[in-house]
Formats: C-alpha cells, structure tokens, sequence
C-alpha cells in the first residue's frame, strides 16, 4: 500500500471569466434585475417627470430639489443609473441566452434514444405490459398511436431490445429563446431611441440645452442638433400658413433646436365637433418641401394618422393659436372716465398701455373660439360659452395676474353675465368676476355705475339731495356727513364690503361693533341705490313708478361685481369687441431607428410566449424487448411543465395502448 | 395478430379529430358559419377589410371554442337572441328604452347590465352557500346565475354598442372605450375564465372566490354609474378613434382577468394549506387538493402573461400612431410595464426556481394588487396620456 500522505487536490480555480458568466447568467440576478427595473418605474410615475425645473423647486425647496436633480429624478427614465439597470438586463439575458440557448436548440432535435430501461420505470408517468403479441405487431401500433396522438416518433433497435422514442411541443424551446432574444432586442432598440447618446454628447459637453426664450434663428449652434442625429422627438406649432424646418427637443430645463433636412408647411388647421360640443378631430394639411423632392407632398394628418415621409413621422400632437388678431375695449375701471380705449393687439404680442398714468402692458397669450364647458343644465352635458380670450396684465414693478375674459354673456340663473375669470398664478384656479348686462345686452350701464361711483362730484350732490334721516353716524354736521358718505362709497369700490367692515372695526368701539356696521351698510346700501338710480335716469329710463324687478337684479349683481372689483387686480376690464381667428397646430415629429428592433422584437416575444406556454414540451417511450413469458412492454413519459394535464394525457393514451392490444 | 390490427384501426378511427365531432358539433358550426356568412353577404360592402378579418376570424373561433366548450354555445346563442331583439325593440330612436317594456327592464342595456349586476351578486352568495352547506344543488343554481349573469352582461355591451350609434352616426363606437364599460367587460372575462376552470376541474368550490372580485367590480361599477353619470355614452376623443383599441382594450382585460382569477385561486390555496396544517377536516378541505389550486393558479398567470404581453405590445403599436412614440414612459404605460415585470419574476421564480406553494400564492394576490393600480390607481392618482377613464 502506498503510504505517502496524498497531496490534496484543491479543486481547479474557476476562470474569473467563468465567475463572470455565472454571475450574469444568474436566475437571481435577472429577478433582482426585474424588480429594481420596476421600482424605478415606480417612482417615475409617483413624481411627475420633465416638469419645469421651477415647479420642483416649489415641491421641494432649494436643498431638495438638487438632491433629488442630482440623481435625476426629473428624468428618471434617462437617467445613467437607470440605464445601467437596463444595461445589466440586456448583459444578463444575452448571457442567459448564451448559455441556454445551445443546449436548447439541442434538446428541441433530441429524442433521449440513449435512456435507459431503470429511468423509464422510474418515472412518475409509466406503465408496463407483458404481451403475447410479436415485437414487430407491438412496435407498428406504437408507431400509429404516438403520431395519432401528435408525437413524432424515432426508433432505435438496441441489444435486445427496440426503444420508440417520441416527442412533442419542441417549439417550447424555441419559444424560450425568442423570448429572451426579443427582449435583448427591445431594450437595444429603445436605448437607440431614448436619449442616452443625446446624454452622452451633452456630457462630453457637446450640446448645451439653451434655457432663454428666444427664436429659433438665434439659437446658438452647442444648442442646435443636426440631420445626423438620428433619433429624437420633438414638437413645434406652427400657425396656419406658415413652415418650419425645425423642432424643438424638451432637454432638462430647456430645449434643443433639431434641424429637419425638409420644411412643413401648415396650410390649413380644422378641429371638427361632435353635435354635443366635444372635438371630434384635429387635422392639418401639411405640405412637405424637400429639395429632393420634385413635387412638394400634400396630405392630410388627423390624430391616430401620422405622415412618415423618410423615416420621419409626423403626428398631429395639440394645437394652439397662431397669433389671432383681438380687437379689445378697454374701460377704465377708476375715475370718471366714461370712454374706453380701444386696442388692438394679436395672441403672442406685447401691448404698452398707460391707464391712470401708470405704465401697464397687455400680454394677450390665448385667444379660443369656443369653450365647451360643463352644463349645468340636466338636459346637456356641455354647452358652448363662445370665444374667450386670456391675458396678463402687467404693472411697472414686472408683476402680472392673469385673465380670462369671455366674448359673449353666459347666462347664470336665468341673468346674464360677462364673465371674467382672474387669477395670481397658473397653479391657482381661475375667480370669476360677473358683470351684469344691461336692458340693451351691453356692458355700458355697468360703467356708468361704476364710473358715477367714482365722481366725487355727483357722489357729493347726491349725498346732499339724499336725506338720511335717522342715520346717526357718529358726525356732527352735514358736510361731515357727506364727506364720511363719500369716503365710504370710494371705500367700497376699492376694496369692497370687507373694506367697508375693517373700517367699522378699526373706528368703532368693540361694543357696537355689531350696530354700527348694521348702520353702515345700510347707509352704504342707500347711497348706492341713489347712485343707481341717478344712473337710470340719466340713460333715460323713467323711474317715477320705481325700479322694477330686472333692474333691481341688476342693482344687486352690478354693486356685488363692484365689491370684488378690489381683487380683480386690472385697471382695465378689457371687453372683446372682435377678432380674426388665427390657429396653430402642434407637430411632433419623430425619428425612432430603434424600432425596426423594437417592432421584431415585440412579435418574437408574443410568438415565443404563446409557445412556451402553449405548446410544453412532452415526451414518450416505448420500450419493447422479448422476455420469457412474452414481450415486456414499458411506456413511459416525462413532461417538464403542466405535469397534471400530461399525467391525464398519459393514462388516455395508456387506455389506448390498453384497449388495441389487450382488447 | 388480425385482431391487433383491427382493434388499432378502431382505435385510430374512433379517435379522430372530425369523426370525433358529434351531430351537435356540426349544427353548430354550420349555424355560426351561416350566421357569419349571412352578416358577410349584408354588410361587407360597409366594411373595410379589417372588419371582415374581425368578422371572419371572430366566426371561426367560435365554432372551434363551441366544439371545446359546449357552454358557450348556448350562451353565443342566448346573447345572439336577446341582443337582436334589445336592437329590434329599438324603433324610434333611444327614447324608447323609457317606454318600451322589454327594454325598460330587460334588454336595454342599462336594464340588462342592471340584470348583470344583480346576478353576479346573488351567484356569489349562492356559491358561498354551496360551499358552507356544501349542497351541490346550489352550485348548480349558482352556476346557472353565472352563466346568466355573462348573457346578460354581453347583451348589454352589445345593445350598447347599438344605442351609441342611435345617439348618432358618428358617435357609434364600440363599447370598450371608458372606465365603466371595461369594468363590465371585466366582469365578463374573468366569469368566463372561471366558469372554463369550473367544467375543466369539475368543482364549484372556487366560485365564492371568484366571484368574490366580480362582485366587488360590479359594486365599483354600480357606485361609478350613479354616483359619476358614468354610463353615459360620449363620443370617442379623437386619440380613441384608432382600430387598436378595439384589441388592445379586450385583450388587456383577459390579462386582467386572468390576474384576478388566479390571485381569487391562491387565496382559496391559502384557506386550505392553513386547514392541512392545522389537519383541520372543516369545509376548507372540500377546496380542490393544493397541486389542483397550484396548477390553476400557475395556469390563469400563464394565460394572464401571455395576453398581458400582447396587450400592451399593441398598446405600443397604437402610441406610436396617437402620441408619436411607441413608449412614452406615460404613467399608465409604466404601470403595465410594472405590472408585466411582476409576473415575468413570478413565472421565474416557479419555473426556474422551482418555487410552489404559500409564498407564491402571496405574491399572486399581491401581483392582483398592483394589477388594480395599474387599471384603476393610475387613473385616480397619477396624470398622464391615457385620456379616458379619469374618476
Ligand atoms: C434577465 C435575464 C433573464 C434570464 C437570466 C432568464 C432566464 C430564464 C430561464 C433560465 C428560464 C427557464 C427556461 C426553461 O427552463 O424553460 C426562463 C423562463 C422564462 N423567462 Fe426568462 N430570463 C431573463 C429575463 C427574462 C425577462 C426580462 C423576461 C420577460 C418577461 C423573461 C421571461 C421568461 C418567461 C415568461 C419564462 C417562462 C419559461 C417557461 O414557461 O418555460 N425572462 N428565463
């Protein structure tokens, strides 16, 4: 014997690379993969991407916001660690499909004639006869019952004994492998179309998203992406009659101008209605020119039906107005000034204005022609509230509120009313102001209202002609009397009935609170009325009879507009008088390269799924050899999925087997 | 030896596919084929020649499905009655639901979704009876009620898709476009996905379960009909107008329902582990044995997946002709993509991992969960492209 202590034998260091392998080929992995995949999904859904950057600032405060900017939450989707995630999934599949896919393809072709007797008995599936019948007689019903039930059938004569071997569902395999190829496929294709190179090249410091609001033609070229780029999405609107040979890219916390190797040209831009007011199409008819083109081509896009002309498509995304023209009045809403100014400005342009010797500017943003709203009415769902026009009045100090201002009244409980909605910020909601129409559909008597409530003058002879009888102001003479009347008037229409209360508060003693505000209204209220009716006459309206019921409603809503005019925020109430309808459809146009593997890919992976479920790979033996009382038959089967339903299969066609040869 | 081969020849006959088919089987096809090539010959000059693929494919699936699944026969026909003659009730416009009698309470298809609704519920209770009484006469009767329910809830989905076209010829769509005409479609697929299992594994004691989320859809669905007005038809926005949807909508809901049939399944498998544990002999144990539940639930996920996949695969090929880009990363969109991943790492897990029973019957009713924000959260919380269904 050899007595030699024996060497131990360590087992042979695994290649890194093989360490490599089986780390990415790893079940683990792939699942880690999916799930890290599907949380950051996750949060890209929760925070809202590709906000303006302001809007996150506001979420979150300055400290937060670059936390949060700096890993990229904005963009979740583009984001490197993202891509990385997206990466090790493409790295981890192909390896899973390296190292699979061979052994697959193999096991597709395979029919197992090398089994053995043992394992056939073994399995959980199997059956044995012993049979009078010849080898040959047995091996011929063998050979119709297997491809009666769908199997294929190999025969192999061995020593001493005959072996049938049969297979079913080899595609399952075949499935696996477009599968997992497809999704191989699908991520390269949509990291082509995402934005990582676009990232790239920014990083090398390349492009540089330009943040300013400035044209097109100014945009400075570390800002402009040429025809070379090859994968992008990007909109532009262009109003009716014009064209545009470039788009612009959403990047971070501005834009990318992208050049088109074509122009687009939008002649015409029409949204159809259904009969209940909702849109029923947008469509434009665009014309594209290209030098390489003979004939510009004309046609038609709709939502649902782009144009692609080389390798460009082009969807109809959103219109916009196209620069309107809007014909305003603008009244005054202090002084006595009766007249209003007219002006005349288009959606997109800046008016300078002086009211009241301050400097303001019009900034008219949108201008729509129809406004299908929410009906209060049961009997309709919608109803249309005529064109609107929203703008931004700005003071000298640069700060602005924003209004929307309707055309036509809009009747609220059976009066009606121009509306005009305001507001400090577009988070906000708009507030709506009701100015009441006149006898004659118009906004004049309002002003007139408005404007006598501002004339000192008149407001003085009308405090003197009214007698206040048992008015016990806290005044001792009637020119105090007056004068309070007054000041309490321009109270109001500056800042409202809640002016009017502060002021009781702040003079009155706290015990009679309560009463002298009484008072005080009631004073208020028939001042008012007075001033009303002196407005009345003056349009000639004969009121020796009294006020009847409409224009006492009229009183009501005039002076309750009046009491919120001290929020409204505009010098002006802009009243528009006319317009010419202008619009502006929004394009986007794409280019996705990425999708002749994408598109592949998708119908690899809805084949190879159908398969790998539907059609599960099964087999069958059938083991024939001469024994002494007979022939010894074994059938046995071996199914890796749906072991149930096989099972069933099996005895079915072991009845069969049963039937023919023991019958 | 004769004897051998003769008995082989019988065998071999009496196994054939064809000679399989029985008198009713060939009634049948030759019923639904008529039917098909009777609408064909009316209405092809209307049709474009996706809608005679529909058409055809739609009456050649249904002769196949019959001869597998002789319910459907008599529910294909039932709905087929009663749907022509919700239509035909249908003379003067839509004013008639209000005053013609069979549509005000049958075959309008308010009054049948109505009946719909009513009947799932009470099959629910029925089941649950059949299953603590443990009578079989009431699994029958609670089968039946299903099985009713499902006729009604389609003829209402097609008398439906009759009236938007009487509203106007434009507004005409079909129904499968808004949050409370899926829900009904819903209802539909995974009662039909369960009653398929129920003959397949010859128990009713699963119904309570399943019946369970139907029942629990149909109290959404009621809730979003009185309470938002939403069984109003509106016209279809201009990014509905697209024939993907009319695929992309179905056959996300067969994922769907799948999702729910199988998350309904494990929680029957968790009653019945918890009973073997405890070697309980209660009712629990009257549940199919745990590799039935086990292979079910593996089942109605597979199916799931694979419709699951193909839906949102068209839903891609439909954003890229509406919103310009096969992926947009738009919420809804992402929580399918959340919700595909799940089941992908659940198939793994079993597949590969070989791993069965509590812990994946866990996450099959967790994958439900995230399955209903997918269909219902994402619409309620987060903003996004999708355009209909906003609550
Ligand atoms: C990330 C790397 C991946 C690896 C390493 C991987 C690996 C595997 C393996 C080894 C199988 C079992 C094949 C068999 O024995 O039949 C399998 C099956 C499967 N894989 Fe993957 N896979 C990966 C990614 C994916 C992804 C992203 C999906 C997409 C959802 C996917 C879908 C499937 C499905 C559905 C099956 C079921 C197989 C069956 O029924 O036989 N795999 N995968």
């Amino acid at each position: 014997m050899n007595n030699q202590p024996s060497t131990p034998i360590a087992p042979p260091a695994p290649r890194t690379s093989a360490l490599w392998l089986k780390f990415l080929g790893s079940m683990n992995l792939a699942i880690t993969l999916l799930v890290a995949l599907s949380v950051a999904a996750i949060i890209g859904t929760v925070l809202q991407q590709n906000q303006p950057y302001t809007d996150y600032i506001i979420k979150f405060g300055p400290f937060w916001f670059d936390v949060f900017n700096q890993i990229g939450l904005y963009d979740v989707y583009s984001s490197s660690w993202f891509l990385f995630i997206l990466f090790f999934l493409v790295l981890s599949t192909s390896t899973c499909i390296y190292r699979n896919a061979p052994n697959m393809l193999r096991e597709m072709r395979e029919y197992r004639q090398n089994i053995q007797l043992k394992t056939l008995e073994n399995y959980l599936n199997t059956h044995s006869w012993v049979l009078l019948q010849s080898v040959e007689d047995i091996q011929h019903v063998v050979q119709k019952i297997l491809p009666h039930n769908g199997y294929s059938a190999r025969l192999k004569e061995g020593d001493g004994y005959v072996l049938i071997s049969g297979m079913k569902g080899g595609a399952s395999r075949l499935g696996y492998i477009l599968t997992h190829v497809a999704i191989v496929l699908i991520c390269i294709g949509g990291l082509i179309d995402g934005n990582a190179i676009l990232k790239a090249r920014e990083m090398l410091g390349q492009v540089v998203p330009e943040t300013r609001n400035i044209a097109a033609s100014d945009v400075p070229q570390i800002s402009r992406l040429g025809f070379n780029n090859q994968s992008f999405r990007g909109s532009v609107s262009i109003p009716e009659g014009r064209q545009t040979d470039v788009l612009f890219l959403n990047y971070k916390d501005g834009y990318l101008v992208q050049e088109l190797p074509f122009s687009v040209e939008v002649k015409d831009f029409r949204i159809e209605h259904y009969e209940s007011g909702q849109p029923k199409s947008f469509e434009s008819d665009l014309v594209v020119y290209d030098e390489r083109l003979s004939v510009p081509i004309e046609e038609t896009i709709s939502v649902n039906h782009p144009l692609i002309y080389d390798g460009y498509s082009i969807y109809q995304a959103s219109f916009s107005d196209g620069g309107s023209e809007l014909d305003m009045l603008a009244w005054p809403l202090a002084g006595a000034n009766k007249l209003p100014q007219k002006v005349k400005t288009k959606v997109g342009d800046e008016f300078q204005m002086n009211v009241l010797n301050e400097p303001w500017v019009l900034e008219a943003s949108n201008f729509r022609l129809f406004n299908i709203n929410p009906s209060d009415n049961p009997e309709k769902k919608f109803e249309n509230a005529g064109p609107s026009v929203q703008f931004k009045m700005r003071n000298k100090m640069g700060e602005a509120k924003e209004f929307l201002n309707y055309m036509v009244p809009v009747e609220r409980d059976g009066a009606y009313y121009y509306l005009s909605g305001v507001r400090g910020s577009p988070a906000e909601e708009f507030r709506y102001l009701y100015v009441p129409v006149d006898d004659k559909g118009g906004i004049d008597r309002f002003m007139a209202y408005l404007h006598a409530l501002g004339d000192e003058e008149l407001l003085q002879r009308i405090a003197t002609e009214q007698n206040f009888i048992g008015a016990t102001l806290p005044t001792k003479n009637t020119a105090q009397l007056n004068e309070a009347m007054i000041r309490l008037v321009g109270l109001f229409v500056k800042n409202g009935m809640d002016g009017v209360i502060e002021q009781v508060e702040k003079n009155a003693p706290a015990e009679k609170l309560d009463e002298v505000s009484k008072l005080y209204v009631r004073v208020l209220q028939q001042m008012l009325g007075a001033v009303y009716v002196d407005v009345l006459i003056k349009e000639g309206v004969d009121v020796s009879l009294g006020v009847d019921e409409t224009k006492a409603e009229f009183f009501d809503a005039a002076s309750a507009a009046i009491g919120a005019m001290g929020r409204y925020g505009s010098p002006v109430y802009f009243q528009l008088s006319s317009f010419v309808h202008h619009q502006a459809s929004g394009l986007q146009i794409a280019k996705a390269p990425g999708k002749n593997l994408v598109y592949p890919g998708c119908a690899m992976l809805i084949l190879g799924v159908f398969l790998m479920f539907y059609a599960p790979q099964q087999r069958l033996w059938a083991w024939l050899e001469q024994a002494d009382e007979g022939v010894k038959f074994v059938l046995a089967g071996h199914a890796i999925r749906n072991k149930l339903d096989f099972s069933k299969q099996f005895k079915q066609i072991q009845a069969q087997f049963e039937r023919v040869l023991n019958g | 030896m004769n004897s051998t081969h003769a008995a082989l020849q019988h065998e071999l006959d009496q196994q054939s596919f064809w000679k399989g088919l029985s008198l009713f089987d060939w009634v049948w096809a030759i019923i639904v084929l008529l039917g098909t090539g009777y609408a064909y010959a009316s209405y092809s000059s209307l049709m474009d020649g996706y809608e005679k693929g529909i058409l055809v494919s739609t009456g050649v699936s249904l002769v196949v499905l019959g001869w597998n699944w002789k319910g459907i026969r008599v529910l294909s026909l039932a709905v087929f009655l009663l749907s022509i003659f919700g239509v035909s009730r249908y003379v003067n416009g839509l004013a008639d639901a209000e005053v013609d009698f069979f549509l005000r309470f049958l075959v309008s298809s308010q009054s049948a979704i109505m009946w719909m609704s009513a009947l799932y519920v009470l099959a629910t209770v029925t089941y649950f009876i059949a299953f603590f009484a443990r009578s079989e006469y009431s699994g029958k009767v609670a089968s039946a009620m299903t099985w009713s329910a499902t006729t009604m809830g389609l003829v209402g989905l097609m008398v439906r898709w009759r009236e938007s076209y009487l509203i106007g010829l434009d507004v005409g769509h079909i129904p499968v476009s808004n949050l409370y005409e899926v829900f009904i479609l819903f209802s539909i697929i995974t009662a039909l996905l369960y009653l398929f299992y129920e003959r397949r594994y010859q128990t009713r004691m699963l119904g309570g379960f399943v019946l369970l989320v139907i029942s629990a859809a149909v109290a959404f669905l009621l809730w979003y009909a009185f309470d938002r007005d939403a069984a109003d038809i509106q016209p279809l926005v201009p990014a509905l107008q697209s024939y993907w949807m009319k695929i992309h909508v179905p056959a996300n809901f067969v994922g769907y329902g799948a999702f729910a049939l199988a998350a309904m399944v494990a929680m029957a498998y968790l009653v019945r582990a918890n009973a073997e544990q405890k070697q309980s002999n209660g009712i629990a144990m009257t549940l199919p044995t745990l590799d039935i539940l086990d292979d079910l639930m593996y089942k109605s996920i597979a199916l799931g997946f694979a419709f699951f996949t193909l839906a949102t695969i068209l839903g891609a090929l439909w954003a890229a002709e509406a919103w310009g880009g096969y992926w947009s990363w738009d919420p809804k969109e992402t929580w399918a993509l959340i919700v595909w991943l799940n089941y992908a790492a659940w198939l793994h897990m079993r597949l590969t991992k070989g791993w069965r029973g509590k812990p994946m019957a866990i996450w099959a009713i967790v994958g439900l969960f995230i399955t209903l924000f997918a269909f219902l959260g994402v619409n309620m919380f987060l903003s996004g492209l999708h355009s209909y269904g906003e609550l």
